[in-house]
């Protein structure tokens, strides 16, 4: 065993998990807090500090920093409710169901590569050349964590709310799946570093050419007909079925992380709480924070799949030096926050599907949609490269 | 109002045809208009009359109009075309308290005459009645209020001064007079003459000055004379001992029965949140009329007395008592008891337990294979009215249940000198001071199995290894036998103090830690259990006992059990399956 | 008996979901852009802002007891407030006022008046019913209390909030 590479790896799992993913899935629900009350013209929570007169300071820290003690203080409220266990539940499984709610949400963040490199440290957890398959082997068992809350807290809503999104979870990871074959038909690899590079040479998936200020020294010294040796007409034809694949994909996200307007699995004006309804204290908050994580990682896929990873035009990559090493970084969750956002700005506007709609979406259009975006995509590599020129 | 039910069948009675408000109905002969208006649907407003006083006519409330048939030339009554005799009526309007119904009498109850009448009536009865119903008893159960909303006007067209006389008068150790509230009914000044045969009120000074006095040097302290607070129909005569304590909105009214001597006097316990305010007597013809005495009536007070026992109480090894929980207590009085063989052991109950716990003493005695056991006897004055001289309730019961001797106490001093001899070595005292009997406190301090349950700590508590805190009179359920052989309930009204238990639940949960389950889960299985085992309970149940009571011990049947001769009675009972 | 829903039939721009989301977004961000700039007008910051100017005259805040122009305390203990109470709030403790008080002509008082300000829910019937013009419902709502009984306003407590009150009542004035 190489001790370095322990460490190493030790270390970024620490870093990514501690430092980056947690915060930032607290920092998501006090966001979604915030976002819903701007968009609802509401205040939102506002004024929560730090209560830095605890620690011995003069004055505790409230403005103009209002509200961002709020996750803390949430944090604390949960740790500190009682944690209530129903006579009734099958004990193994309810204790086993939140577990299994946030430990595949963190288990995927492992082959997302969220920066270039890092003191000639590449930042990806475990670089394997299935990434993408693991993703989706993992991801599929959060699932596991819904139903069997929904199956041992032995009440109804519960287990309407674990059997709507065991239904839900299954339709669309198949339009999940099939969304991104095009993606691979295109560049060939599954290993998801790779992918990134792959955009570095060819621009961002759903922009293509977004590389082309990469050679912008070598527009200057050209001929305007020159910029067309960059420019590939099958990579402009190739663009649509890029585009379908992201909607589809996203859609699917949207619909596999339970977010509106997918969220049946614990409408709460139909079934209570769903799933979680019999849960309190920390295992309602391992759902509650699990989902967010869920969200995390299923963004991160986005962004690395059709947005570029942690890559900007313009921005040298970690072998420029640490400093860049550490923008690529920011970079990576600059956009994952920003589709992040997006989430949250869906979810404060539509409303929610009924249930025939949504196995309809599901089955009927994102399905076909994805099977032909497949094909087409597929005729599009089939035509001989002459035809372009 | 019900007559007295007799067995024998009463003589037949004149049935007479009177028609009230246009109808023809049929009343006995004998009966007053006022009633028969009552019986027929139309309540007459009164202020004066009481059905069981005599009629004086004063108030001029109850002023209806009355028409008699008319009388053809050949004196018999003319007949209208509906085959009815035509009424004449009197033009004046009458007082319908003080005459009796007669055939062919026409009423009307209702009339605009009628109204007017009594809207005048209640003018002239407000003019100089102060605006005190904020600060007065009555309010609340007051028949000024209620007939002036239902009959009077809404304004006072009375613009001059009002005439003032003496408030809060003290008329006697137990009752305060405001003279200004009265409305010069006379029901008091009747009721002290008829029934209290104490005549000591009185009307001075005329028109609109007369007032409600006592006689000059005449107290009003006869044992009767909380009735007058009861039957008055203001707030002019107000109970001391109830006076500004509780509005009367907010009591509860639990029917049950007085426990304060052998009479049984039905009564009204009037409680709010656990707390007893005040007990009213309830109409029982058999028993008590609709009177009861006023030592029966304040006899509540000890209920809540701040010494209350709250917690089980067991004696510690060094001599001092220590609160322990049920369980605990429990445990300790059964291995105790345990321990001693059945002549080492006796029981002093009380006559004052009801006849479930009697029978549960009964049990637990033949648990214990004890045969000495007594109830303590006590004897006071008695008057013929209400009170009896056996002051407790329940001796009969007790007699019947073979808890007490044939003569209640003749065992008890047999007891008494075992303990002090130290022949016995386990006392159980049920609700009774044996130190109060005669027990020296050495002696019970000796004994080496004391079991006591009480309401409130004496000189046996203090001695005994094991204390019980029991239920009062108005915290339980139950039935006990009057001295004239009538079976009453009392109704739980307030829960008892602390951790305190209904009596026989602790007797209960005594013969279940010797002999381990006996079914009885409420009081209604323990009565059950008793009806099989006790002839004279036999079809009985609580429910069945109802509000008035149930006669199981005719009065001959009685006087046939001789007194003399003991141990009649004290047989074991059948073991129940 | 089955009953058929005709469900609308929808456009192809309606089926395709997208223009309709698309408006949606543009409506949320509307919004949000509006409450970032400042153009919402946000619910009162409490603490900050007060609505003590604002009450308006029929304003049911605390309820407190008043003392008339002589001094006497106008509450009789009637109890009508304890009766009428929808949540039984107020519990009153009735005495006689002893021989030889200068209100003994009034005979009945409050020895204790507690509201329990945790369950009143400030309906003013206490206000409606009182014979004696003796409980009134005061401006102040902000009524605060670290423990269940410091939020039980006593007979001392509910003078002071509630002062003294001149005319109205004058009957035991003209008693004897």
């Amino acid at each position: 065993m190489d001790w370095t590479f322990t460490f190493i790896s030790l270390a970024k799992i620490l870093g990514v998990i501690f430092v980056i993913v947690l915060p930032l899935v607290s920092y998501t629900v006090y966001a979604e807090r915030r976002i819903s009350a701007i968009i609802q013209d509401r205040v939102g929570p506002n004024r929560t500090g730090f209560p830095l007169t605890v620690l011995g300071f003069k004055k505790d820290l409230v403005l103009p920093l209002g509200g961002l003690g709020q996750p803390i203080a949430d944090a604390m409220k949960f740790i500190l409710k009682e944690d209530f266990t129903p006579a009734s539940v099958n004990k193994f499984y309810y204790w086993l169901a939140p577990c299994l709610a946030m430990a595949p949400a963190m288990l995927t963040i492992a082959v997302v590569p969220f920066g270039s490199t890092l003191f000639g440290v590449p930042m990806v957890i475990a670089n394997v050349n299935i990434g993408v398959l693991f993703v989706f082997a993992i991801a599929s068992l959060g699932v596991y964590g819904i139903v069997l809350a929904g199956w041992s807290s032995n009440s109804k809503y519960p287990f309407l709310g674990g059997v709507r999104s065991t239904s839900q979870m299954i339709s669309y990871e198949l339009s999940l799946g099939l969304s991104i074959i095009p993606l691979f038909l295109v560049m060939g690899e599954l290993n998801l570093t790779k992918i990134v590079e792959y955009q570095i040479a060819h621009g961002w998936t759903i922009i293509p050419f977004s590389n082309l200020p990469n050679f912008l020294p070598g527009l200057f010294d050209h001929r305007a007909h020159h910029v067309m040796a960059y420019v590939n007409w099958r990579q402009i034809l190739l663009w649509v079925p890029m585009f379908i694949s992201f909607v589809v994909f996203t859609i699917s996200i949207f619909a596999e992380t339970n977010r509106l307007p997918f969220d049946l699995p614990e409408a709460e004006t139909e079934l209570v709480a769903g799933y979680h309804t019999e849960y309190s204290s920390m295992k309602f908050a391992l759902f509650f924070l699990g989902e967010y994580a869920a969200m995390i990682t299923g963004c991160s896929i986005i962004v690395t799949l059709f947005l570029g990873g942690w890559y900007v035009p313009f921005i040298p990559d970690g072998t420029h030096g640490w400093v860049w090493g550490l923008v690529n970084i920011a970079v990576f969750f600059g956009k994952v926050s920003a589709l992040l956002l997006f989430f949250i700005w869906i979810r404060w506007t539509l409303p929610r599907f009924r249930y025939d709609q949504l196995m309809r979406l599901g089955w009927i259009y994102l399905f076909e949609i994805a099977l032909v975006n497949v094909i087409l995509t597929a005729g599009i590599l089939a035509i001989p490269q002459s035809w372009f020129s | 109002m019900s007559n007295p039910t007799t067995t024998t069948a009463p003589p037949p009675v004149q049935m007479l045809n009177v028609q009230v408000d246009g109808v023809w109905h049929q009343f006995p002969k004998g009966t007053r208009v006022i009633e028969a208006c009552s019986q027929a649907g139309a309540y007459v407003p009164r202020y004066c009359y009481h059905p069981k006083l005599s009629s004086p006519g004063n108030c001029r409330m109850c002023l209806i109009e009355m028409g008699m048939p008319k009388m053809g030339a050949d004196r018999k009554p003319e007949m209208g075309p509906d085959g009815k005799p035509v009424i004449n009526w009197i033009p004046r309007p009458q007082i319908s308290c003080a005459q009796d119904v007669a055939e062919g009498m026409g009423l009307r109850t209702d009339s605009p005459m009628v109204q007017e009448c009594r809207k005048g009536v209640m003018e002239f009865l407000l003019i100089n009645h102060p605006l005190d119903c904020t600060i007065c008893d009555q309010a609340g159960e007051c028949r000024l209020q209620e007939f002036s909303v239902e009959y009077g006007q809404d304004s006072s067209r009375f613009l001059e001064e009002k005439v003032h006389k003496p408030k809060h008068v003290d008329l006697g150790p137990r009752i305060t007079l405001d003279d200004e509230r009265c409305i010069l009914c006379s029901r008091c000044i009747r009721f002290t003459k008829e029934i209290a045969h104490d005549d000591a009120l009185g009307f001075v000074d005329r028109g609109s000055y007369s007032t409600l006095t006592a006689h000059k040097g005449v107290p009003f302290d006869n044992n009767y004379s909380l009735n007058t607070v009861d039957i008055c129909p203001v707030g002019a005569l107000t109970s001391n001992d109830f006076r500004f304590k509780m509005r009367v909105w907010f009591l509860k009214e639990t029917k049950s029965i007085c426990t304060s001597c052998g009479t049984g006097c039905n009564t009204v316990v009037g409680s709010r949140q656990d707390v007893m305010y005040r007990q009213t007597p309830r109409e029982n013809n058999e028993v008590n009329s609709v009177w009861m005495c006023d030592y029966g009536r304040l006899n509540f007070h000890f209920l809540h007395d701040e010494k209350r026992l709250t917690n089980p109480q067991v004696r510690l090894a060094d001599h001092t008592m220590s609160e322990v929980d049920w369980k605990d207590a429990l445990s300790r009085a059964v291995g105790q008891l345990r321990s001693f063989k059945g002549e080492e052991i006796a029981i002093i109950a009380s006559a004052r337990m009801t006849n479930e716990e009697l029978y549960l003493t009964r049990r637990l005695a033949d648990a214990l294979k004890c045969t000495l056991m007594d109830v303590v006897p006590r004897q006071g004055e008695g008057d013929d009215i209400l009170l009896s001289a056996d002051r407790n309730p329940n001796t009969a019961g007790a007699r019947l249940l073979g808890v007490a001797a044939a003569t209640p106490g003749a065992k008890l001093r047999e007891i008494i000198e075992g303990v002090n001899a130290k022949r016995i070595h386990a006392l159980v005292c049920l609700g009774e001071d044996a130190a109060e009997q005669g027990a020296t406190a050495e002696a019970l301090h000796d004994l080496p199995c004391l079991v006591t349950t009480s309401i409130l700590p004496n000189g046996t508590t203090a001695a005994s290894t094991v204390v019980l805190p029991g239920s009062g009179f108005a915290e339980k359920r139950g039935s006990m036998i009057n001295v004239k052989g009538r079976l009453q309930r009392l109704n739980r009204a307030i829960n008892a103090p602390g951790n305190a238990r209904d009596d026989w639940e602790i007797l209960r949960d005594l013969i279940l830690g010797l002999t381990g389950s006996n079914g009885l889960y409420m009081v209604e299985d323990l009565f059950r259990a008793m009806a099989n085992d006790v002839k004279e309970f036999a079809g009985l149940s609580l429910s069945k006992i109802g509000d008035l009571g149930v006669q199981i011990i005719q009065e001959e049947e009685k006087k046939a059990v001789p007194t003399d001769v003991e141990e009649t009675r004290t047989g074991t009972l059948p073991t129940p399956p | 008996m089955a009953i058929t829903i005709q469900r609308p039939n929808l456009t192809l721009k309606e089926k395709m979901y997208f223009p309709a989301i698309l408006g949606g977004l543009a409506t949320t961000i509307r919004h949000a852009f509006r409450m970032l700039t400042g153009k919402t007008h946000v619910a009162m910051q409490y603490p900050e802002e007060k609505w003590d100017s604002h009450l308006p005259a029929y304003y049911r805040g605390a309820p407190a007891l008043v003392k008339d122009e002589h001094g006497r305390e106008r509450c009789v203990a009637c109890q009508l407030c304890e009766f009428i109470c929808p949540p039984r709030a107020i519990k009153i403790t009735p005495g006689e006022i002893p021989e030889g008080d200068k209100f003994r002509k009034v005979e009945k008082y409050p020895e204790a008046f507690d509201i329990d300000m945790i369950r009143c829910i400030y309906c003013g019937l206490c206000e409606e019913v009182c014979p004696e013009a003796a409980i009134f419902l005061q401006k102040d709502y902000a009524i605060t209390g670290e423990s269940r009984g410091e939020m039980v306003h006593h007979k001392e407590k509910l003078y002071e909030l509630g002062g003294l009150k001149t005319g109205l009542v004058h009957k035991w004035n003209d008693k004897k």
